[in-house]
């Protein structure tokens, strides 16, 4: 398959809206949008969901990948404390979601485009409730332009880098 | 054909209509169109039920024809025909586990209603399933052996059916029931709606069938107290609490319980609801199995100071069944799977002080009524008020803790028959007037809307209103000494005082007070209101999310006995079954260890909560046990090298799914 480009289409449109990826516990939480669905609760279809067995598989990597990819938000479901179907996997989960918190803030990502949530398989409602919230957040938050942020990045630090070199030729010369 | 010739991915992608409901929100032509133009797509096509049989052919004959290698359904959630379409795969040679689905029902045609972006979410998520696919390798389903006991807890007639029907499979069964005897609540009713016959004549002869059963192993007063391992093999202990008396030498003979020192009963009979009283040694009741006394040590004297007679202790010498030395006994048992019916608990009409209960002795719930009319009852079966009269009115006040939001939102389902059959068997005892204040009359059973014209006819007065108070406050003569319920009765539009001596609340239907904790043990879950939760509320009623855990009866939602009963048949089946296949298919999505990048570092090692990981010292290297591995991923997601894998969900895989729904091509 070949490499894509990453591409920023709707950051640059007109009509930007949030997009956010959702990691969601194949017992808990996944269920539990499958009830938001069955029972027809509506709510905004900004959301991508992606199926992970527990929330403990949810890799700091996949939350950064999200958004060096294009997300605005990234959402994290798991069972209640208590109720882990892997006994305490979402524990696991609370605690690395604090260290990559620190992580982002550090990126200059706002702590209110990651969210992790306990929503149990009868929540339907939570779920469309929690999306719904989150959407609203993220969007009051504005586009991430994390791709964009990385070409600007890489262009400053290229004009930095040559001025560098120049600078080192002048010296020499 | 489950490795592509020369690499090449060859991918089928097929969008499900699911008749309008998917068709109706996402344009699925659209989606199978722009499907095609992803890479890797040999073909992609739309069909109106991708899940029936012409859906699947379809399919297989792709596979066959197109030499497809990968195959994405974007259709429903995988929780409902993932094992269809692999099943599809399997069957025209391809290996399960190149299938993907796509969940565009619902998480999109049934939450969304905005056809575009529905139909964009639906690309969006069929392009990271496109991505994914590719990375997907063929995998082995492992089986795990069944041991073939099967364990019951509960002892009601939901946990009697299903051990009775497990056992003449011929199975061992292990019921466990936390009190001294089995029947649960059906044993205290008198008769039983809508046939009106009596509870006991159906019920007991199931109980001693439970005790005369060569295949079960009855332990009452007995709990469960720790649940380890997986379908297959449960390592259960059980705690058998004394009861003072040995169960293997006891007769009932019931000699020691009028030898007691205690000449009066002076505990309250649980069993009675406390409208008797019982001795420190004591049986529930006379049909109570197994037939053998229990000792209660909060109000036995030996057991509290150690200084009685003992006459007890005389009366039983020749057999020296009574035994104050006893201990809990902790047994551990090994079974295939777990059917779980621990009932319910009756709502506490204390809750709703307008309605007077425990504050005016003549307010009654149902249950308690029930053994006022029960011949073996309190009052060998004559209803009269705490105070000795014969009640010339009744009031029965529905729904006392149900379809309220401020205490129980749910409708407990058997109120308005329990209410309709008490208000028969009253009026039948009694001559007294009877009146069912409801706010709805709900009769849907066999048999049951005919009970309820039956009752009309009879001559009970029906008032649709909710009462709003009872009380003992008389505004005229003729309510002097009697209850008062004060009622809006909205047929009429009039405020209505109906002076009662005796008033029944029919209580609602509540999980147990420590379902929590059962959810936790057996890890299972809970629904919103408390009970457990089951599979599928249609389609698996009583299998749960946990393997080889079944449920049955009220713990998994209120219901009659009927009810309890199918379920219970239902739960015994699936778990005959499971024990006759003999063998339970895991799925491959279990972790293992790439040893050349393993570091050794050990971090994964602390995470595994089933102590799958463990260190080769010789080789400085993790290793993972994969049997004993579940496939949650948390240790792939921390291992700093990348060295650990979980089949299903590599981390190739879900980074092409995430960068899928995010490249907007």
């Amino acid at each position: 398959m070949e490499d894509r480009p990453i591409t920023d289409k709707l950051v640059t449109s007109a009509d930007w809206e949030p997009l956010i990826v959702a990691f969601f516990c194949n017992w808990c939480t996944y269920t539990a949008a499958d009830l938001a669905g069955v029972s027809r609760m509506g709510y905004d279809h900004n959301v991508r969901v992606i199926r992970v067995m527990c929330s403990g598989r949810v890799d700091p990597q996949f939350v950064l990948d999200a958004f060096a990819h294009g997300a605005d938000g990234v959402l994290i479901g798991g069972c209640h404390p208590g109720d882990c179907h892997y006994v305490e996997g979402n524990y696991k989960t609370l605690r690395r979601y604090y260290l990559l918190k620190r992580v982002l803030r550090d990126l200059g990502i706002e702590e209110g485009r990651l969210r992790l949530e306990w929503i149990a398989a009868s929540e339907g409602e939570k779920v469309a409730k929690t999306i719904n919230e989150m959407v609203e957040q993220v969007r009051a938050l504005g586009p991430l332009r994390l791709t964009r942020r990385f070409k600007e990045w890489d262009a400053e630090l290229a004009s930095i880098e040559a001025q560098a070199r120049s600078e080192e030729v002048a010296t020499h010369a | 054909m489950s490795e592509p010739k020369n690499g090449e991915v060859r991918i089928g992608v097929y969008v499900c209509h699911c008749g309008a409901n998917i068709a109706d929100t996402v344009d699925v032509k659209a989606v199978a169109e722009y499907a095609a133009s992803l890479p890797g797509v040999v073909v992609a096509r739309d069909y109106k039920y991708m899940c029936s049989d012409p859906g699947q052919e379809l399919i297989q004959e792709d596979i066959h024809n197109l030499s497809l290698n990968r195959v994405v359904v974007a259709a429903c959630s995988p929780s409902l025909h993932e094992n269809t379409f692999r099943g599809a795969a399997e069957r025209a040679g391809l290996n399960p586990f190149f299938v993907q689905m796509v969940n565009i029902r619902e998480h999109d045609s049934w939450v969304h209603s905005d056809r575009e972006a529905a139909t964009e979410k639906a690309k969006d998520l069929v392009r990271a399933a496109v991505r994914r696919v590719y990375f997907h390798k063929p995998l082995e389903k492992r089986r795990v052996p069944i041991h073939s006991e099967v364990l019951v807890v509960g002892g009601g007639i939901a946990g009697i059916h299903a051990a009775l029907t497990v056992a003449n499979s011929g199975k061992r069964v292990y019921l466990v029931e936390r009190e001294p005897t089995i029947g649960g609540h059906m044993a205290q009713y008198d008769k039983t709606f809508p046939t009106l016959d009596c509870a006991a004549c159906i019920l007991t002869p199931k109980m001693s069938a439970v005790k005369a059963h060569p295949n079960i192993t009855l332990w009452t007063y007995s709990e469960v107290v720790s649940v380890d391992g997986s379908v297959g093999d449960y390592k259960v202990v059980v705690k058998r609490k004394p009861r003072y008396v040995r169960e293997d030498l006891c007769i009932g003979c019931l000699q020691c319980i009028d030898a007691c020192v205690f000449k009066e009963a002076k505990f309250d009979d649980e069993f009675n609801l406390g409208l008797s009283k019982r001795k420190p040694i004591y049986i529930p009741f006379p049909q109570a199995t197994p037939k053998v006394v229990v000792i209660d040590p909060e109000a036995c004297i030996q057991l509290r100071t150690g200084k009685c007679k003992k006459t007890c202790l005389e009366a039983c010498a020749e057999r020296g069944a009574i035994d104050f030395e006893q201990q809990e006994i902790y047994e551990e048992i090994h079974v295939g799977s777990i059917i779980i019916a621990t009932g319910y608990q009756t709502f506490d009409p204390r809750r709703l002080p307008q309605y007077g209960y425990g504050k005016y002795p003549n307010v009654y719930t149902t249950l308690e009524v029930e053994r006022l009319v029960n011949a073996s009852g309190p009052t060998g079966g004559q209803v009269i008020t705490r105070d000795g009269r014969v009640p010339k009115s009744v009031g029965f006040i529905l729904c006392v803790g149900s379809r309220d939001e401020r205490t129980n939102r749910w409708c407990s389902r058997v109120c308005c028959m329990t209410s309709l059959k008490l208000a028969h068997l009253v009026k039948e005892h009694t001559g007294a007037e009877v009146f069912i204040f409801y706010i709805d009359m709900r009769a849907a059973g066999k048999g049951y809307e005919e009970f309820y014209q039956r009752v009309l006819n009879e001559g009970v007065h029906f008032v649709r209103g909710r009462v709003a108070e009872i009380t003992d406050w008389a505004m005229d003569p003729s309510e002097e000494g009697k209850l008062v319920a004060r009622v809006e009765d909205t047929n009429t539009g009039f405020v209505r005082r109906i002076p009662l001596d005796m008033v029944v609340l029919a209580v609602g239907i509540e999980p147990q007070s420590d379902a929590l904790n059962v959810q936790r043990l057996f890890g299972i879950g809970c629904s919103m209101d408390g009970f457990f939760l089951e599979k599928h509320p249609k389609l698996a009623p009583a299998p749960t999310y946990t393997d080889g855990i079944f449920i049955a009866g009220v713990c998994q939602g209120p219901k009659d006995i009927p009810d309890s009963v199918m379920q219970a048949g239902y739960a015994a089946a699936e778990a005959i079954a499971l024990a006759d296949t003999g063998y339970f298919e895991l799925e491959p999505n279990t972790a293992y260890i790439i040893e050349e990048e393993c570091s050794g570092c050990k971090t994964c090692i602390p995470l595994c909560p089933y102590q799958a990981i463990t260190f080769n010292e010789e080789k400085g290297k993790a290793s993972i046990n994969e049997v004993l591995c579940k496939g949650c991923g948390t240790c792939v997601a921390a291992c700093p090298s990348g060295s650990i894998k979980q089949n299903l969900f590599e981390d190739e895989e879900i980074f092409s799914e995430i960068e899928g729904v995010l490249a907007y091509a």
